[in-house]
């Protein structure tokens, strides 16, 4: 038997993470619960955040979007701020689990456990998101791209938490473009995801754009330097064919229950052929 | 320790291990075994309840998450109706189950549905159970039934 305690607040949660070094920490439990029914993972002690109200929410503040670590996926996708301001998250969250996953599941969870197959992860990582993590005595920021180290790996020391999410609203981008393959579309653990952050200019071509892909690397993939490539180029097949064999030159998939490499990395790359279809038929 | 919460309308105070999982507490601590579990995992959605309104897995809840919760299971969803829910009643009539097993969890997701959106699509229904398998793919009768309630609901308003 474990002990499960539950703190209502970030004072009793220092508290008892203090008492309990070794206790493991847990949001919505769609993940955790999983492992320990499974004894993939045991423990004594679990602490379970989910009524941490200071974590929760979505607001505005100083121009940034700061969305608490506890908030449900259900809570992001009810927030006027998040359908306003991040539409590109809002489509991710769309396809997210399902109903009852949306409920319990949070932003943070999502975050810390560092699947590569993360839903929320490849929007959040061009969106330029910064996590601050929190201890009872400090706080730090850090970059969604350097908190992530790989699969299940994340920059976390002994006594700390990521408290919030900070991201810049992306209204600015005329297209904020997710698109997930999976065996299915409920509760499918994405095969490959592209999220991408596009302005096209009156002639077609593409003037500014940012891509991710989930589940075809160890953490979320994203390649400055293809982005920088397809800067100008016509937004039709032709304009960006030599990106996408880029793109399946630079991604490293690997195969396993749900796809094989190969076919991952045909994928990867032919889901940009998507966004020529944002392109204006003036 | 000892969980204290409300199960379909009634105070319940249970000596129980805070990590028992809620279904279990539901089913083998308190008699309650309209709640099915099918998976253990989150993919099936048979162990659907409702938690403080809102459908929750109770194989992935551990019972100390329960504490001061308002908690409605298939047993409490005709609480506040002389006989059957109308949605029971709507599946019965409409045949929306073949061995029946998932239509607890489906009843509990759509209740959740029809709580935030009184008139929804038939593909917002479709959304709505979307965590939820029936393995003897009663789905259409399913999404049937639930257009009748709703369209039934409306009608009576008119």
């Amino acid at each position: 038997m474990s002990h499960v305690l539950v703190p209502t607040t970030l004072e009793e949660l220092w508290t008892f993470m203090a008492e309990n070094p070794d206790a493991m920490i847990y949001a919505g439990g769609t993940d955790l619960l999983v492992k320990i029914r499974s004894c993939a993972v045991t423990t004594d002690c679990l602490i379970c955040m989910e009524r941490l109200n200071e974590l929760k929410g979505v607001r505005v503040e100083a121009g940034e979007i700061i969305i608490g670590a506890l908030t449900t996926h259900r809570e992001m996708l009810d927030s006027p701020i998040v359908q306003r301001d991040l539409p590109l998250l809002y489509n991710a969250l769309k396809n997210l689990g399902s109903p009852p996953i949306r409920n319990m599941g949070t932003l943070g969870g999502n975050i810390v456990t560092a699947s590569p197959a993360g839903d929320t992860l490849p929007p959040l990582y061009i969106s330029n998101a910064h996590l601050e993590i929190r201890s009872r005595n400090s706080s730090r920021r850090v970059p969604i791209e350097s908190f992530i180290l790989g699969p299940g790996r994340v920059d976390m020391r002994p006594g700390e938490i990521l408290s919030q999410v900070v991201i810049n609203k992306n209204t600015r981008f005329m297209v904020h473009h997710y698109e997930k393959v999976g065996r299915r579309s409920a509760l499918a653990c994405s095969v490959v995801s592209m999220a991408a952050l596009m302005n096209i200019s009156e002639d077609n071509t593409i003037s500014e754009i940012r891509l991710a892909w989930g589940s075809v690397g160890p953490t979320v993939m994203r390649f400055r330097d293809i982005e920088t490539f397809l800067v100008g180029r016509t937004l039709t097949v032709r304009g960006i064919e030599d990106a996408i064999r880029k793109v399946q030159q630079s991604v490293m998939p690997i195969d396993d229950v749900r796809a094989s490499a190969a076919y991952r990395r045909e994928v990867a790359g032919r889901l940009m052929l998507r966004l020529t279809g944002y392109a204006s038929s003036r | 320790m000892i969980v204290s919460f409300e199960l379909n309308g009634k105070e319940v105070h249970i000596e129980t291990a805070p990590d028992r999982r809620a279904i279990d507490l539901l089913r083998e601590d308190l008699g309650l075994t309209g709640t099915k579990e099918s998976c253990g995992n989150g993919d099936c959605g048979a162990c659907s309840i409702l938690v403080d309104d809102k459908v929750r897995l109770s194989c992935l809840t551990l019972a100390a998450q329960l504490q001061g919760r308002k908690v409605v299971t298939i047993e409490g969803v005709c609480m506040e109706t002389d006989g059957l829910h109308p949605l029971q009643e709507s599946f019965v009539e409409s045949g929306a189950l073949q061995c029946g097993y998932c239509t607890p969890g489906m009843i509990i997701a759509i209740i959740d549905l029809l709580n935030s959106n009184p008139n929804p699509s038939r593909n917002e229904i479709r959304e709505a159970i979307s965590g939820n398998l029936c393995r003897c793919g009663a789905y259409q009768k399913i999404l049937d039934a639930v257009e009748k309630v709703v369209r039934d609901r409306i009608e009576r308003k008119s």
